[in-house]
């Protein structure tokens, strides 16, 4: 789309982007070039020496058992995350969707945790579930279950999963409940009239019509999983016990900015970037068509 | 409603109640944390109603810090947030507003490059370029400086394509009566473009200024100096000592004083807060 009337001056339009592409490529293009040049670079920690090696530490990064553990682990809690957030969120906007009475009340009580820093939500959980003061973890060690994520891995997992999920509740609550309000009460009358329940309608009618809103929210829970709880494992497990909560930008922040492997964490970062590439072609290619409908 | 069935009624309102309960109950137990003393937090099983020190916390926490771990005064770390929240949010409105204008209201050559590469912005999050990107804003002695937090985090396509999308539906004519009454490009943009694009600009400020406001990693990497931590930051170097010395209730004020300036702003704005969310994720 172009517009037809149009300005005409030989250096403001330079002037206009320039701010924006200035940013862009001192912050962004350069530092990426920059992860890209590394990664195929070996230095030792002084950058005293360097030596070129092509693909010498992708090959070692993914013979590494600690990334394949890591990559294993990012898989299984953006899986997790998704499934959970979606599932929940789901079920609170298909409810808060036919709630005549109270429905602004509920919507306000519901999104506003999307104000709260990731970082803050795995410190509020940590708070509930910390084995010898939390007042969840007291009410779990009475009911007899050995509740110590300091020591169980799957327990750690379990914690930044419940606070990742808690603070994408109200995100994908909008998206869904937004999703919910489109579809025309006409089709879901009409299965009533042919005498479908209200569970059957649900299934049947409106869960497919929504099937735009959940793969847009799935790519974004994705995303979301991947790259923004880094401060949640920052904050509350750091990456332990044993790598159980190991996940790869944390891994990537570890390796690079404190064990100071440099070459080790730029291949990382390529490997994230293409991650974060190839999920944002599936988003747009996804928008695409749903402009086509 | 299509029939009317009151026990479907009634377990709808138990479910919407109980996920307002889940997402209630943390922020509940912060806050009665936050006006308990050390020992009744430290107390097993700490109790579920608000004791008498909440002054007496939050006055501790904002004039300086916690007495075991970070004493930064969080005052000081609040007034960090702000300033890096509010330029964050105004610098990316106003770089991607003149450079969606420039796109769309001017032909020039190395358009299509610009637009190229501001998209690129998009596939390119802190979190991938983390050590080198430090690299750049030490070197240009910019670590522990609000520019050092600011800037690197100001580039945005998502706010760029917005006000480019909403550029595209202005009706030709109000530029082209814009000329005939001698108007030059800045004014037309200064008089005719931002007015019609407020809405726009509140809903991008809310999720920005949020955005801003919950930085993580970047503040972590860029501050080293008590005096620039940001709130975020700051609770987790109180957290120094493990749980028998960190003074939660500190933290948990703490906490409660770094959620309440962006969800204020969500729920003062929460019209713009929902546009501003489903559009930009367009």
């Amino acid at each position: 789309m172009e517009k037809r009337a149009r300005f005409h001056s030989r250096g403001l339009p330079y002037l206009l982007v320039l701010p924006q592409i200035a940013v862009t490529l001192v912050f962004f293009v350069w530092p990426a070039l920059q992860a890209l040049y590394q990664s195929v670079l070996l230095q030792d920690a002084f950058a005293s020496r360097t030596k070129f090696v092509w693909l010498q530490n992708f090959k070692t990064l993914f013979e590494d058992p600690l990334y394949l553990g890591s990559i294993k682990v990012t898989l299984l809690f953006s899986g997790l995350v998704a499934v959970a957030g979606l599932a929940i969120s789901l079920l609170l906007a298909a409810f808060a969707d036919r709630v005549l009475r109270g429905a602004g009340v509920y919507k306000t009580l519901l999104i506003w945790p999307y104000a709260v820093a990731p970082a803050i939500a795995g410190v509020l959980w940590m708070f509930l579930l910390s084995p010898s003061i939390g007042v969840l973890a007291y009410a779990l060690q009475s009911l007899g279950v050995d509740w110590n994520y300091y020591v169980h891995g799957g327990q750690a997992l379990l914690l930044i999963v419940v606070a990742a999920v808690w603070k994408q509740i109200s995100y994908n609550f909008l998206f869904f409940l937004a999703g919910l309000q489109s579809i025309p009460g006409s089709l879901v009358e009409a299965a009533a009239i042919d005498g479908a329940g209200p569970f059957r309608r649900f299934w049947t009618v409106v869960f497919p019509l929504l099937s735009p809103t959940t793969f847009f929210l799935l790519v974004v829970n994705v995303v979301y999983a991947f790259f923004d709880t880094f401060a949640i494992v920052d904050a509350t497990t750091q990456g332990g016990p044993a790598q159980a909560t190991q996940i790869l930008v944390f891994k990537v922040y570890q390796d690079g900015v404190q064990a100071l492997d440099l070459g080790g964490s730029a291949a990382q970062s390529v490997v994230l970037m293409l991650i974060v590439i190839s999920l944002t072609v599936v988003q747009f290619r996804y928008v695409e068509r749903r402009v086509q409908y | 409603m299509i029939e009317n069935r009151p026990w479907l009624g009634f377990v709808r309102h138990a479910v919407l109640i109980a996920g307002v309960a889940l997402v209630m109950f943390p922020v509940y137990v912060a806050f009665v944390a936050s006006t308990l003393s050390f020992d009744q937090v430290m107390h097993v099983p700490m109790r579920l109603w608000p004791g008498s020190h909440l002054i007496e916390n939050y006055v501790a926490v904002i004039e300086h810090g916690t007495t075991r771990a970070s004493s930064a005064p969080v005052g000081r770390m609040m007034l960090n947030s702000l300033v890096m929240a509010l330029g964050i949010s105004i610098g990316k409105i106003a770089i991607s507003v003149i450079s969606a204008f420039a796109i769309v209201y001017f032909r020039f050559p190395l358009r299509r490059t610009f637009f190229w590469l501001i998209f690129i912005t998009l596939m390119l999050p802190v979190e991938v370029r983390i050590f080198p990107t430090y690299q750049v804003v030490s070197d240009l002695h910019m670590v522990d400086t609000y520019p050092g937090l600011i800037l690197p985090l100001i580039a945005s396509a998502t706010a760029t394509f917005l006000f480019r999308q909403f550029f595209l539906t202005v009706p030709d004519e109000y530029a082209e009566a814009a000329r005939i009454d001698g108007a030059g490009p800045l004014r037309f943009f200064w008089d005719v473009l931002i007015p019609l694009s407020r809405t726009n600009i509140a809903a991008l400020f809310v999720i920005m200024f949020i955005y801003g406001w919950n930085q993580y990693l970047w503040p972590l990497l860029i501050t080293t100096q008590e005096g620039m931590y940001t709130t975020v930051i700051g609770i987790k170097r109180m957290m120094a000592g493990g749980d028998a010395a960190t003074e939660w209730q500190l933290v948990m004020a703490t906490a409660m004083l770094a959620m309440v300036p962006p969800a204020v702003v969500v729920l003062l704005m929460q019209k713009w807060f929902v546009k501003g969310l489903v559009e930009s994720e367009k």
